[in-house]
């Protein structure tokens, strides 16, 4: 299936991509299988949005779909459908605050 | 005609410096990794095309970048920085015990033989390497293992190993220092070190003679004397003529020995260059009046540098790794600050231009002198 993904300015200038990018993912479509293709097909973001070592969510990235703060969610959780289904985007959002002592 | 180009890191980029060898008239490109904190862009002495690229956000973490055209274009490598082991303890700021955290990467060391190996210097403390152009990182943790490891603290801008000294004469000795643990020498290509801080004295910590916990800012050396290493501490400017072995104060006469940066000329080993700063609480300099102190002697007696610098008003700072000289004749001396000027001196610290006046914050300044 393919999946929607919005990332935040940062790091679609990394991956230099524009607009959101589409990523063709395995099984159901979860925050963990959704971030592996992520890291995939765009190698140079690994570790920007989860920790190389814990692969947990770096403290100042949140998960957003369908007016849903997914953040928190379970990795193996199942994403809303409309994000399975390539209808809707999964929104990577930095803090609008924080993260640096000189934001 | 040589020509010169200074690799600067801020707080929101890095940018390019360029200049013919008069270095009366300069190119600015940049910012390269816009709103990125940059904290070291260095190249390499072998290949001065490649250059390695320290890009770090509280939001998104570590990555590195190289060039392989002098800057024009950047590729991330590997960002990967894996602790040997399990990381145990260092001491936080009060004293408990703080579990070992990757953060980011201060300082970037190139090889002086291979243009593919770099080292990294990282906060938490620890140094990496890497053999393949920046891929993969491998710590050299029997420096993270010395024994002394559980005690070093965090100086104020973190547990930061910031200065990578990489020995011309001997290939296996190299010298690194950590904020605030103190300067560290292997003489074994960094299977084991030995802390080299004996006449260091800090009286901020319980021991002010101590094997550890100094707060060294900052290590210069010049290649042509490998072993006379000169070093600006949180407090004192100390000198070493015996590979770091012992350590003299040699402050003299400066205003204030307090400051981050120190450097040595190029031509002129016993010529070094210190930017006294107000401390503990202002970290400006004193009086508003910027002033490189330059001595011709190795320390001790010092002459302020004022020739087109500020002298009223001037409240800016001068962070440790954002002092850099150029090799040509007469010697050029760099140096950025937090209010976002790269001031050019072409004549040793004579007089001195700015070459911008306006970047972001100023973390780094590197210069390579190029045919």
């Amino acid at each position: 299936m393919t999946v929607r993904v919005l990332l935040p300015a940062h790091l679609r200038a990394l991956a230099r991509v524009e607009g959101e990018v589409r990523l063709e993912v395995e099984g159901p479509a979860t925050l963990r299988s959704v971030l592996d293709a992520v890291e995939r097909d765009y190698p140079m973001l690994g570790g920007t949005i989860r920790d190389h070592g814990t692969r947990e969510r770096r403290a100042f990235l949140r998960f957003f779909a369908c007016e849903r703060d997914l953040s928190h969610e379970p990795l193996d959780a199942p994403l809303p459908e409309r994000v399975a289904q390539g209808k809707e985007a999964l929104l990577v959002i930095g803090a609008v605050a924080g993260g640096s002592p000189s934001p | 005609m040589s020509k010169v180009r200074l690799l600067v890191g801020t707080r929101k980029g890095a940018f390019v410096l360029t200049s013919d060898g008069k270095r009366e008239n300069w190119q600015v490109s940049g910012p390269h990794f816009a709103g990125w904190e940059i904290y070291h862009v260095k190249g390499s002495p072998v290949d001065p095309q490649r250059i390695y690229a320290s890009q770090t956000s509280g939001w998104f973490g570590q990555v590195m970048q190289r060039s392989d055209d002098g800057g024009a274009t950047w590729n991330p490598v590997g960002n990967k920085f894996a602790y040997d082991g399990v990381p145990g303890t260092h001491q936080w700021y009060d004293g408990t015990p703080h579990p070992w955290e990757f953060k980011r990467a201060w300082h970037l060391e190139p090889s002086l033989t291979d243009p593919d190996a770099v080292y990294a210097g990282v906060e938490d403390a620890a140094l990496f390497r890497s053999n393949d152009g920046g891929v993969n990182w491998e710590e050299l943790s029997g420096l993270r293992k010395h024994g002394s490891g559980p005690h070093w603290q965090p100086g104020a801008g973190g547990m930061c190993l910031h200065t990578i000294i990489l020995d011309p004469s001997d290939a296996k000795r190299m010298y690194i220092a950590i904020s605030s643990a103190g300067a560290f020498r292997t003489d074994d290509g960094g299977e084991t070190w030995k802390p080299i801080n004996q006449g260091l004295r800090s009286e901020h910590i319980p021991d002010p003679t101590a094997e550890v916990g100094h707060c060294v800012h900052h290590i210069a050396m010049h290649p042509q004397r490998p072993g006379t290493l000169f070093m600006q501490k949180h407090w004192d400017v100390m000198r070493s003529d015996n590979a770091g072995d012992h350590w003299t104060e040699v402050s003299g006469n400066l205003p204030t020995d307090f400051g981050f940066v120190i450097d040595v000329h190029a031509h002129e080993p016993e010529t070094i260059y210190v930017v006294p700063i107000k401390s503990d609480g202002e970290h400006y300099p004193p009086d508003g009046k910027l002033r490189v102190y330059r001595s011709r002697s190795g320390g001790n007696e010092w002459e302020p540098l004022t020739k087109g610098l500020p002298q009223e008003n001037c409240f800016v700072n001068v962070l440790r790794d954002a002092m850099s000289v150029d090799s040509l004749d007469k010697c050029g001396v760099y140096f950025g600050t937090t209010g976002g000027q790269v001031y050019a001196s072409r004549n040793a610290g004579d007089s001195w231009v700015p070459i911008v006046r306006d970047l972001p914050a100023v973390l780094s300044v590197e210069a390579q002198t190029l045919p």
